[in-house]
């Protein structure tokens, strides 16, 4: 009974997401004061029922109610406590309601600052989240009801996937989540801006802050992923441009080209049209990005959902959804002309750069990701496109992306003049220079020819982004927070660049079959593998190795990698054993058992691999820091321009502008 | 320079990067997709020699051979109606068993041995790679009489569990 008032409760959510759609979009454009009223309660409203579903349905997980079709096919009575809440999303029903609830908590933060906002444009941007959620409402009723029952139930589940049953699975999607649907805020801003046909730039002001916190999530959630895929499916890799990697990676590249453009449009006023175009490209990305994953279209690790006529629903409301948002920027964008220039060797034309490297990037991928797809449907062959394309195609334009960076933070605005920033940046390059190639040539010998660049560009970004706060501690100047954000995320950029760089040019990796007491060389290192023993988990069995580690004789670790069986879906897995630490890791991963008393081992050793996905958490604190400290710093000075005792701390965020 | 004069120069130089990235991902392209060959198609003589490409099909039962201590292991796969024999000389993925769906990378050699230098794996083991799916059940329901039928129904059998299941 309890299962089916969750159904009930994603009805009524679907009914109110209409009304808000309706009340939002049509209350501005007749004029109807009242209707604007009603607009927050509607998502309010939806908002609760949403999460009461959500509730629902962690309920019959919780109570292994597998009478729930959902349940029994994902979760199982053995399975800790943890982890059956974390089933939720881990199969297409939950993942779609998940998908719903971000949007939905999304919307209430935006209707918790529409205060900042004029009524008829937050009506406005409301209305167009209230499209979106009724429509995935309507797909996850219509064609994947998590609710649906199983009749008979089963005794038991059948378990949640063995490599689900992870810790870091529990925060990947819901944070990847909070990226790709954060930018349907930014989506519905921009909506309501070319709806409102504005001319003047305020709605770029209002956009930047929920760009870039969607921006950081998904910076997150990719990093989780990618962590989780390194160490959970045991054999090493960290990014294999994978269709839905890929999927989760294009709204972030187009993102971040969009957090930069809507700085030089809040700023400068320029650049209008095409900050708009970013804005719907970034959501659209999202969409798609769903459509691939969901409709299980491309070959995947990740696509579990095969059913066609959920690809056939996804297409037509991905067609309706950028289709219509395609047409209102044709119809205004020609309304949003920028008038003013800029020299050459100006911040607006490095941001530009930035932008149209990031896009090209973003293209590539695209091509890379859907060209199976098109020669599927057009019946050009079965073909796929892997690291060989992708790696080369991408350094392309991020190469030179990159090696602009330095210079773009330190361009001023308008003036073809790097001015007085030019002595550090010059020093900055020296030393990057001079640290890059000692750590490419010295300390990692054997590299590829772009190594030394990798390194030295990652240098020169990190000392780049420091000289900004240095400058400013050393003349006792206060550090705005957006200043600090930006050096902090570059710094983070820096970071990845580095961990990027040696990752790829200096892994060592070998797969050899061993006897106890034979080892294996790679590097400095020697693994001695010392044979293993048969072990028991609480829903697993399975075989235990024991490999010793040395360096140039003297013991580092020892390493116990597994390889496990899965009693309730007979699933094997392999549980790799990684060593990590600040400037390498080391991992064993067991094959299996080759006979003549031998099992196949693959090694691995990776230096500063834990960079890459530092580096990544960094540039997302560095957006974090800017969003938290605008909206602080907007407190205080608004505070400040008013006589304090008139007004009561409430007032002070009624001024604050936009959060 | 006169404000049009400027942007012809940024649009001509938009287009030039724009271009030039765009023949090099082309080009990266070409070199390195890979198409997909069931046996049936190889044994048309479809793959041009020293090709790089993905072959795809079941395992056939009881064609596991393995050098006991080494890496190196044999296997044949069948998409019902011709085989290729495939050598392999690392770690095979945990799903990979005799009578279920494999992809594998690699080139053809003199002998007509697939050389694989890599065997993917997937999460699920009720998983079937869609390509591999498609190719069984058109084998399946292209069979001719002279078949023996119990192949033939033995591959539609498989193929629909493969595409039934595929969620």
């Amino acid at each position: 009974m309890v299962v089916e008032l969750g159904q009930y409760a994603l009805i009524l959510a679907l009914m109110l997401a209409a009304a808000q759609a309706f009340f939002g979009l049509a209350g501005p454009a007749l004029k109807r004061e009242r209707w604007l009223a009603v607009v927050p309660s509607a998502a309010c409203g939806q908002f609760v029922f949403v999460a009461l579903a959500v509730g629902v349905l962690v309920h019959a997980f919780v109570d292994n109610d597998f009478s729930v079709r959902y349940v029994a096919e994902n979760s199982n009575s053995a399975l800790p406590l943890f982890y059956r809440v974390t089933a939720l999303w881990g199969a297409h029903e939950g993942s779609m309601l998940l998908w719903i609830l971000v949007l939905s908590l999304w919307t209430m933060a935006l209707v918790g600052n529409a205060r900042h906002l004029p009524a008829a444009f937050a009506a406005r941007a409301l209305g167009v989240l209230g499209v979106i959620s009724c429509c995935f409402l309507l797909f996850t009723l219509a064609t994947s009801n998590p609710f649906a029952r199983l009749m008979p139930a089963v005794p038991d589940g059948n378990d949640l996937n063995p490599v689900l049953q992870d810790p870091a699975f529990a925060v990947h999607p819901p944070i990847l989540y909070m990226g790709y649907v954060g930018f349907s805020v930014s989506f519905a801003l921009a909506c309501a801006a070319m709806i409102e046909g504005r001319r003047d730039q305020l709605w770029a002001h209002w956009m930047r802050p929920w760009t870039v916190m969607a921006w950081a999530f998904l910076a997150c959630g990719i990093a989780l992923g990618s962590w989780w895929a390194y160490y959970e499916l045991g054999w090493g890799g960290f990014w294999f441009w994978d269709p839905v990697e890929n999927a989760s990676f294009m709204p972030w590249l187009v993102g971040t080209a969009l957090v930069h453009s809507l700085a030089v449009t809040d700023k400068r006023g320029l650049f209008k049209s095409w900050t708009l175009l970013l804005a719907v490209t970034a959501f659209s990305l999202s969409l798609l990005g769903t459509f691939l994953v969901r409709s299980g279209v491309l070959v995947s690790v990740h696509s579990f959902a095969a059913d066609p006529s959920r690809g056939i629903f996804i297409l037509v409301l991905l067609v309706l959804m950028i289709g219509g948002a395609l047409g209102l920027y044709a119809w205004r964008a020609p309304l949003m002309k920028s008038s003013a220039g800029f020299d050459f060797i100006s911040r607006e034309s490095f941001l530009l750069f930035n932008n149209i490297l990031l896009t090209i990037a973003a293209a590539v991928v695209f091509g890379g990701t859907l060209a199976p797809l098109i020669a599927d449907t057009l019946r050009l062959g079965t073909l796929s496109v892997g690291p060989p394309y992708f790696n080369p195609s991408f350094l392309v334009p991020i190469l030179p992306m990159l090696a602009l960076v330095a210079l773009g933070m330190h361009a001023r605005w308008r003036r073809g003049r790097l001015g007085e920033s030019r002595r550090p940046l010059l020093l900055a390059l020296g030393a990057a220079l001079v640290l890059g190639l000692a750590l490419s040539l010295g300390v990692y010998a054997h590299p590829l020819t772009l190594t030394p660049v990798g390194a030295t560009v990652g240098f020169w970004i990190i000392l780049s982004a420091l000289i900004d706060p240095i400058d400013r501690l050393r003349r006792r100047v206060p550090l705005p927070a957006s200043v600090a954000g930006m050096s902090i995320a570059h710094i983070g950029l820096g970071v990845f660049v580095l961990g990027i760089t040696f990752v790829q040019s200096n892994t060592i990796q070998r797969d050899i079959a061993l006897k106890p007491g034979q080892s294996a060389q790679l590097g400095a290192y020697q693994f001695r593998y010392d044979g293993g023993q048969e072990i028991v988990g609480p829903n697993y069995e399975g075989f235990r190795g024991q490999v010793s580690i040395t360096r140039n004789g003297a013991p580092v670790t020892v390493l116990y990698p597994e390889k496990r069986r899965y009693w309730v879906q007979g699933t094997v897995q392999t549980t790799a054993a990684i060593a990590p630490a600040f400037n390498r890791d080391l991992l064993a991963a067991l094959g299996e058992d080759v006979g003549a008393g031998a099992w196949s081992l693959r090694f691995q050793y990776r230096p500063l691999i834990r960079f890459v996905w530092v580096g990544a958490l960094i540039m997302a604190i560095g957006g974090v820091t800017a969003v938290v400290g605008r909206r602080q710093g907007a407190r205080v000075a608004s505070g400040a321009a008013l006589p304090l005792a008139a007004v009561a701390p409430g007032d002070i965020r009624e001024h604050g502008g936009a959060p | 320079m006169t404000p049009r004069r400027r942007r012809l120069f940024w649009v001509l130089g938009i287009v030039a990067g724009v271009g030039i990235a765009g023949g090099l991902a082309l080009r990266a392209f070409q070199q390195n997709v890979m198409f997909y060959f069931d046996p049936s198609r190889i044994a048309a003589g479809e793959v041009r020699p020293g090709q790089r490409f993905r072959l795809g099909g079941m395992v056939e039962q009881g064609s596991l051979q393995r050098t006991p201590g080494s890496l190196e292991v044999r296997f044949v796969v069948t998409d019902f109606k011709h085989e290729v024999p495939v050598r392999y000389a690392n770690v095979l993925p945990d799903l990979f068993r005799e009578g279920a769906g494999v992809v594998a990378h690699g080139r053809l050699d003199a002998s007509g041995t697939f050389v694989a230098d890599e065997v993917l794996a997937k999460h699920d083991e009720k998983y079937m790679p869609p390509e591999v799916a498609r190719s069984l059940q058109r084998n399946a329901a292209g069979a001719t009489p002279a078949q023996p039928g119990k192949t033939a129904a033995a591959a539609a059998g498989v193929a629909a569990t493969a595409s039934g299941e595929a969620r």
